[in-house]
């Protein structure tokens, strides 16, 4: 009896989801199918559930949305394992600062304003992502930097030529060059990121500047090929470039 | 009706006395200037329409072309019709013409500014009179299929292909919605152009364009004959082109416009000036065609702390109320937004936001109040973003809200699904149906939190007003003092398009829209 009644161990090279009995697999869906409403339609929400590795599903609740379409949710039993001792996830080196963090680290370690210029540049008419980083706005509840205390960010706006960008950080001395690209098709992002480095190089303000580009399609890595000093892709906010640029002034001495 | 916060209507009366005063000063300046949108949305109610073989938009190209001959100043009225004159032809062959370098409207000979405004009267009343026809439809509609109950349920569809938005519109106009806005895509505030014809790619929303406006009005007025409701449509009359797209609101029978020059300043950098002059004709539009304006101070929340800075939002309101009631829109057409976005932790933050929801009821009775969402606070945590809702929608409830902005459980995740939608409507329709005369059954505690929140607010707005007062409102916002944000008066998007009028000027919409022309 007591062998039956021990909570069984916890073995992290094969996780799965939990309910309330270790490994029972308990997992909830919700999702919409173009089908109309019926038993049809339920039976094809338990097929779909058993594809995505849900066994024994059971669709505790359905609902006509129109007449086109019916909303599932559905319980099954995870299938699937993790090993998550063999996992390894690569993250930018740098300890996030909150709002008002980044405006205590100015005050002690900068010591003055900090001039951070951004646009979208080239033919990419969105605004999306600098305005997410930089407007007073922000992005999902993030403040955007020129709400930031100590920082003065100055946003161009969309479509703006490189060397605009570049004549516009040498008149405000800027420290940071914010670039961003929405658009990628065909690659023009790569291409426009590269012209912006040889125009910097060109100009001899390429070490004198810590430079940044961001988009949904940008990772670090690919920055970091390109000649930028960190790129930001989605889910990073106004802290992040923030804490990035102000680390990389005080580590670069460019106080 | 006694007010049940105990507000003391002398100070209500000067607070809003103050507004008018705020209001009247603007006022001045905005009557001396022009902007180019506001010269193309003329066009656009002359009936110029189409795209040149670059796709500029017509009415870009004649006001472009009198902005570089520098007759900016005399107003596209009067060219227009000097235009017809001498050629002959209809503003749009006119339009065309200039298109193809047929015709250099500023050098033809000058015809009196009498003799052309006589001349383009007739197609003036052409407009009003289509305008008319829409508004008869509206309240045809309204008298025969009838609306929804108050809270009007207001959803909105963003897949950036407006075939896609009529989906999921009608999908919601089923599920119980009563207002559908389609969510423009990003950054379209910031173009100084309308869009031409339809369009089914956005980003994070649809462009406005006058082909889309016409295409989700049929698919509303299909489903709103099917589930028996008038179905309202919103989309945005604001950023750059807020006039031209009130316009084309008019004629394809919008019936909620955003439209809130404080929030492109403050929000869309918009320049001040400009948005200032373009907010004016675009208001004058919508209180002619009986659409309600939505104004955006439930943004300023987002940035600002809805505790700290609550007064804000009412000081805003009643100076957007004066704007208004210049622009003679009437106190029914007056959304006038805040919302429910503070800090889930307070201590009785409910009540703080009972308080000034009541507030802003009692302050203006008749006013179709915009209520909006939770939003800043939504985390991605699904299950608790539903409670938090219904949190929104009890006090909406209770309050008397009018237009109420469904919140969605995955605010903060992505545009809405089509059952985030449902879930959405499923929550409102709940809690207005099982406490839907609250309101009327409860009253507040005499000095207790709910009321000294309130008269605090109150007396905060006043000062802050009294203070705009002196300062004018170009410099308090300045300042930063609306939503933390601080602008400068020539700074911001699109004041290159702002001009002051000569005195041959003439806008021939404006009077005969402010006298409610037949």
């Amino acid at each position: 009896m007591a062998d039956k009644t021990a909570v069984a161990q916890i073995d992290l090279t094969k996780v799965k989801p939990y309910g309330d009995t270790l490994n029972d697999g308990m997992t909830e869906v919700a999702f919409t199918l173009p089908v109309p409403y019926g038993d049809e339609a339920s039976e094809a929400a338990k097929i779909l559930a058993k594809k995505m590795g849900l066994d024994e599903p059971n669709v505790v609740y359905s609902k006509a949305m129109t007449p086109e379409y019916t909303f599932f949710v559905v319980y099954g039993k995870c299938q699937h394992m993790v090993d998550y001792t063999t996992i390894k996830v690569a993250k930018v080196e740098i300890d996030v600062m909150d709002r008002l963090e980044c405006a205590e680290y100015i005050k002690d370690n900068i010591k003055r304003p900090v001039v951070i210029v951004g646009a979208s540049t080239g033919t990419d008419a969105h605004t999306v992502g600098i305005d997410a980083i930089m407007n007073m706005k922000g992005f999902h509840g993030h403040f955007g930097l020129e709400r930031f205390e100590g920082i003065e960010a100055y946003n161009l706006g969309s479509q703006v030529p490189n060397e605009e960008l570049i004549a516009k950080a040498k008149k405000l001395n800027a420290d940071a060059i914010l670039v961003s690209q929405t658009v990628t098709q065909k690659d023009i992002h790569i291409e426009n990121l590269t012209n912006m480095v040889e125009l910097l190089e060109a100009e001899g303000m390429r070490d004198k500047v810590i430079l940044v580009c961001g988009g949904p399609r940008i990772s670090h890595e690919l920055a970091q090929e390109l000649g930028y000093d960190a790129g930001f892709g989605q889910h990073k906010y106004a802290e992040d470039v923030a804490s990035f640029v102000l680390t990389e002034i005080v580590k670069r001495n460019m106080i | 009706m006694a007010s049940k916060l105990n507000l003391d209507p002398k100070k209500v009366d000067h607070a809003r006395s103050s507004a008018r005063k705020i209001a009247e000063s603007m006022q001045e300046f905005i009557d001396r200037h022009t902007t180019v949108s506001t010269e193309r949305t003329i066009l656009r109610l002359l009936g110029v329409d189409g795209i040149d073989e670059v796709e500029t938009p017509l009415p870009n190209v004649v006001i472009d072309q009198i902005l570089d001959a520098g007759g900016l100043p005399r107003g596209v009225a009067y060219w227009m019709g000097n235009a017809m004159i001498h050629t002959g032809k209809e503003p749009q062959e006119i339009a065309e013409m200039m298109s193809r370098g047929e015709l250099n409207i500023t050098e033809l000979p000058l015809a009196s500014a009498k003799e052309a405004e006589d001349k383009i009267m007739p197609k003036v009343m052409e407009a009003l009179k289509v305008i008319r026809a829409q508004t008869e439809k509206r309240n045809n509609y309204l008298a025969t299929i009838g609306e929804g109950k108050r809270p009007y349920l207001y959803v909105i569809v963003a897949t950036g292909n407006i075939y896609e938005d009529v989906v999921q519109a009608q999908a919601a106009a089923r599920q119980g919605a009563d207002i559908i806005a389609v969510i423009r895509t990003t950054a379209q505030s910031l173009l100084d152009y309308v869009p031409f014809g339809p369009t089914t790619e956005g980003f994070g929303g649809t462009y406005a364009t006058q082909e889309n406006f016409k295409i989700m009005r049929k698919a509303l007025d299909e489903v709103g004959e099917e589930v028996g409701r008038y179905i309202r449509l919103c989309n945005y009359s604001s950023g750059m082109c807020m006039p031209e797209i009130a316009a084309m609101g008019a004629i394809e029978r919008l019936d909620v416009m955003l439209n809130d020059a404080l929030y492109g300043i403050l929000f869309r950098d918009i320049n001040m000036q400009r948005t200032l002059v373009d907010q004016y004709f675009s208001r004058v539009i919508i209180g002619y065609c009986d659409i309600i304006f939505n104004s955006g101070e439930d943004n300023y929340l987002t940035t600002d702390d809805a505790y700290e800075n609550a007064h804000t939002v009412l000081a805003s309101q009643l100076i957007n109320e004066q704007f208004a009631v210049l622009a003679n829109v009437k106190e029914e057409q007056m959304g006038l937004g805040h919302a429910f976005e503070m800090d889930p932790d307070i201590e009785n933050g409910f009540l703080y936001e009972l308080s000034q929801a009541v507030m802003a009821r009692e302050i203006f009775p008749k006013a179709p109040l915009k209520y909006m969402p939770p939003t800043k606070y939504m985390t991605g945590n699904i299950f608790k973003g539903n409670v938090q809702d219904a949190l929104f929608n009890m006090i909406a409830i209770w309050s008397g809200q009018s237009l109420q902005l469904l919140g969605m459980l995955t605010e903060a995740i992505h545009t809405p699904h089509m059952h985030d939608r449902y879930l959405a409507i499923e929550n409102a329709q709940y809690i207005f149906n099982n406490m839907r005369d609250l309101g009327s059954e409860v009253y507040f505690k005499e000095g207790g939190i709910i009321q000294t929140r309130a008269q605090e607010t109150l007396e905060k707005a006043d000062e802050l007003l009294a203070e705009i007062v002196g300062e004018g409102l170009f410099s308090t916002i300045e300042q930063g003092k609306f939503g933390g944000v601080k602008r400068p008066r020539d700074g911001g998007k699109g004041l290159a398009g702002v001009c002051v009028k000569d005195d041959e000027y003439f806008n021939p919409f404006i009077p005969l829209m402010l006298g409610g022309a037949e």
